[in-house]
């Protein structure tokens, strides 16, 4: 497969348009300073949902511990740039935050994962509070409940943000794509099939486990050069829920679904500010209604593809080559 | 090429294959007949490292695989088909068959091999971007060896392929082992459809609550009165 197939070329000029576009709004002052606070918002809900739905919805196990995932970004990103306040910094600590939160998904995922069921689910619940008391006790480093003020928030902007998102997403869906991913999606549907076939399907639930880890560290980093100051209430086990509900809402197995619902619930948070305390009564309506109406969330499991869209199956990757010649 | 020897394997305390032994020579069809739980399936999982063996030594092609896990089983040219069409739905049918290429990297033969399983089924070939789920039983247990056979395995083991099929379907499925067996692949079949698989088995092994209590060619075994009575419903 080329890298610069029609495909992928309308996509980055889709991508490079929706920019200018934003771009253009900001300068005219159309996109006003709330939207943009509210688009990075939504691009860290739609990495963290993600690389949750690659846990959830492609390897099939439940993982409910997103946000501790996330705070070891966030507090990777605090520590390092308040030392030295600068954009090197900045992506160094996410670099670092990433690889933590991979090490530590490894260590919970491997052992859980070789045994079938919702192991991971409690291990994830015990874990993330494991990481989020461990913060609150780690006071010189962390400085405790108080949590970390006066990181550099003008490290973070709409753009940055997005440009984070867009290789996130590319980087999950990629990976779905690829032979491993397709591999992790047959673990999901027949584990002893895969298992027949000489795959080895620990290995392929860890990989995808610790890759949404990874993701969520890097929403976490975004996170905290967005808001400035962190502390260790802002990593509940509310939140891997939160995640869980954009996951669910979107529709299990499907990216676009993860993205599509980032946004909604965005926008819907967003509009609902004024309504104060009813906000999460209408919020909760809305979820209700999403689930009596589409069960399996606003997409089920299907996908958008610019690829089918355009005719061109055979720029989807696939290793067996010949059957994009003949057919 | 197969060859086991004394094993016995446990669920627990219960143990469900009794120090069986049996071989399969290079290009055989060997089937294993045999009543509901009587051991069959245990057997074939365990030489495909699903499942492991508490006692006894399984040899293939003179490596002794008895402690090898399912990968390491797979490379060395063994293909299980377990049973009751194993096929990943939501995913199309030439992705299945990509899945049966897991391991391996030579394209090129990769293709080959592909070419020659669309001849054996080539109703895989129409439907390659069907949904795997939405196919028929009978075309599910195709895709199934169809993706197995992508492995390119020397000896392929089989596990009830005709289990709830139409009977139209049945003759077509071992018309295509037998082919699948004439272009060089060993074949190791289970089976509750004892006189078909008898009829195209090379030697066939009875089983009868996890030991082998009849073996033969698989005329002899047809031809047993003792096997007809059990079995055969004759």
């Amino acid at each position: 497969m080329k890298l610069f197939n029609r495909t992928n070329i309308t996509w980055l000029i889709l991508i490079i348009l929706t920019f200018v576009l934003l771009e253009i709004g900001v300068t005219t002052g159309f996109t006003s300073p709330v939207m943009q606070q509210t688009l990075v918002t939504i691009m860290i809900n739609i990495m963290l949902a993600v690389g949750l739905n690659l846990i959830v919805g492609f390897s099939g196990q439940l993982a409910l511990g997103h946000a501790g995932f996330m705070a070891i970004g966030a507090y990777a990103t605090g520590i390092m740039t308040r030392q030295s306040p600068n954009f090197i910094s900045f992506i160094l600590s996410v670099l670092a935050g990433a690889v933590i939160a991979g090490i530590v998904a490894f260590i919970v995922g491997y052992p859980t994962l070789r045994l079938k069921g919702d192991y991971l689910a409690i291990a994830t619940l015990g874990v993330a509070e494991i990481i989020r008391v461990a913060i609150l006790n780690m006071e010189g480093l962390t400085n405790g409940a108080a949590g970390l003020s006066g990181i550099p928030i003008y490290l973070m902007n709409w753009r940055t943000a997005t440009v984070f998102t867009v290789i996130v997403v590319i980087f999950v869906l990629n990976y779905i794509r690829s032979s491993r991913g397709r591999a992790t999606i047959a673990v999901r549907e027949d584990e002893i099939a895969t298992e027949s076939l000489g795959i080895n399907t620990t290995k392929m639930k860890v990989a995808a486990f610790v890759i949404g880890a990874m993701a969520a560290a890097v929403a976490g980093s975004v996170h905290a050069t967005n808001l400035g100051v962190i502390n260790p209430s802002q990593f509940g086990f509310d939140r891997s829920i939160d995640v869980l509900i954009t996951v669910v809402f979107g529709g299990i197995g499907s990216i676009t679904g993860s993205i599509v619902a980032g946004f909604i619930l965005g926008i819907l948070n967003l509009y609902l500010q004024q309504f104060g305390a009813l906000r999460m009564i209408i919020y909760a309506i809305a979820l209700i209604g999403i689930m009596i109406f589409k069960p399996s969330g606003l997409l089920g499991g299907r996908e958008f593809s610019l690829s089918t869209l355009l005719g061109r199956e055979e720029d989807r990757p696939g290793f067996i080559k010949s059957l994009k010649k003949k057919d | 090429m197969l060859e086991i020897k004394d094993v016995s394997v446990r669920y627990g305390v219960i143990e469900a294959i009794k120090r069986v032994s049996f071989e399969v020579n290079e290009g055989e069809i060997v089937t294993l007949i045999g009543a509901n739980g009587a051991g069959k399936t245990t057997i074939l999982k365990t030489i495909s490292g699903l499942l492991r063996s508490s006692n006894g030594s399984i040899t293939f092609k003179g490596r002794n695989i008895t402690k090898a896990d399912a990968r390491t089983i797979v490379k060395a040219g063994i293909s299980h088909v377990p049973e009751g069409r194993h096929v990943f739905g939501g995913m199309s049918v030439k992705e299945n068959l990509d899945m049966g290429a897991f391991l391996r990297k030579d394209s090129k033969a990769i293709e080959e091999d592909l070419d020659r399983i669309f001849r054996s089924f080539p109703v895989l070939k129409e439907r390659l971007n069907q949904d795997a789920a939405t196919l028929s039983g009978g075309e599910q247990q195709m895709l199934a060896m169809g993706r197995s056979l992508l492995s390119s395995p020397d000896l392929i083991l089989l596990d009830e392929p005709s289990m709830g099929l139409a009977p139209l379907f049945i003759q077509e499925i071992f018309n295509i082992i037998e082919e699948v067996n004439k272009r060089g692949t060993t074949v190791l079949l289970v089976e509750q459809n004892a006189n078909v698989a008898l009829e195209i088995a090379d030697r066939g092994y009875v089983f009868e609550t996890g030991k082998i209590v009849a073996a033969g060619t698989g005329k002899e075994l047809l031809a047993s009165d003792e096997v007809q009575k059990a079995y055969l419903g004759g």
